[in-house]
């Protein structure tokens, strides 16, 4: 699991690349030129940040004629929103506060 | 683990702790040694007690109702874990049971959280109501790498 995790975070620790994913989630299937319209930087630079988000199956393409539409794949968040991957980080936090208050504890 | 109802999930966090179980099982019973690690609680080591974990911070607040569900002193502890938030999807309704084992070094420490929070369902389903509650989770999740 926590490869998974390397993958869609650096996968979405890029400010554009988020943008991008946050645009297709909101608004549903977009083409590149609608989001290159709203992204602030180049076709090449959106195509190449799409590639990257369908590389790490945030994203699905259809072809259609000239055109190609993107979609955002959310069930690719599923390993980020678990809620038990979220307890697993607080319980290991937990855990080393325990180990901290026990060996300042009396026996 | 293996009587869990369809749609449960469980956590478990472990590990090898050089203190005796006895002076761990007062960390996890005693109110003023539970605040220390954990949260604020009426906890007292009583079956069918109801108790909260409270959590308070400037701009955070968490409060979760629990009840004791089974007590062997220095060796096991159950409690609910319960957390009615105002929004339906941050609900969760879970158990958490301490197990604790001697070892020849000290305590083996077992935590093991199982339960279900509605979310799951409606992420598996792919409710787009759903979706802005995934960005908002993503967001807080990022925050915490950057």
């Amino acid at each position: 699991m926590p490869n998974v995790h390397d993958a869609l975070f650096r996968t979405l620790a890029d400010p554009t690349r988020r943008a991008i994913f946050e645009r297709l989630c909101r608004k549903g299937e977009q083409t590149v030129a609608v989001l290159t319209a709203q992204a602030g930087v180049s076709q090449p630079a959106v195509s190449k940040h799409l590639g990257v988000l369908k590389r790490a199956g945030l994203v699905r393409d259809r072809h259609e004629g000239r055109q190609t539409h993107y979609s955002a794949q959310l069930g690719a968040l599923t390993p980020l929103i678990d809620w038990t991957s979220q307890m697993a980080g607080f319980w290991q936090k937990r855990f080393d506060d325990l180990e901290d208050l026990l060996n300042r504890m009396d026996q | 683990m293996t009587e869990a109802p369809a749609g449960t999930r469980t956590v478990v966090v472990e590990r090898e702790i050089p203190h005796p179980p006895e002076k761990i099982w007062r960390a996890l019973t005693e109110p003023h040694l539970i605040e220390e690690w954990l949260m604020k609680s009426d906890f007292k080591p009583a079956v069918g007690h109801r108790f909260n974990f409270r959590a308070e911070r400037a701009d955070w607040k968490m409060v979760l109702d629990c009840e004791v569900l089974a007590i062997e002193p220095s060796r096991k502890l159950t409690y609910t874990w319960n957390f009615a938030g105002n929004d339906p999807a941050h609900r969760l309704e879970s158990v958490v049971t301490w197990t604790l084992t001697p070892t020849s070094r000290g305590t083996h420490l077992r935590m093991e959280q199982s339960g279900f929070r509605s979310d799951q369902r409606q992420a598996y389903g792919g409710a787009r109501a759903g979706w802005p509650q995934y960005l908002e989770k993503l967001e807080q999740v990022l925050a915490r790498v950057d």
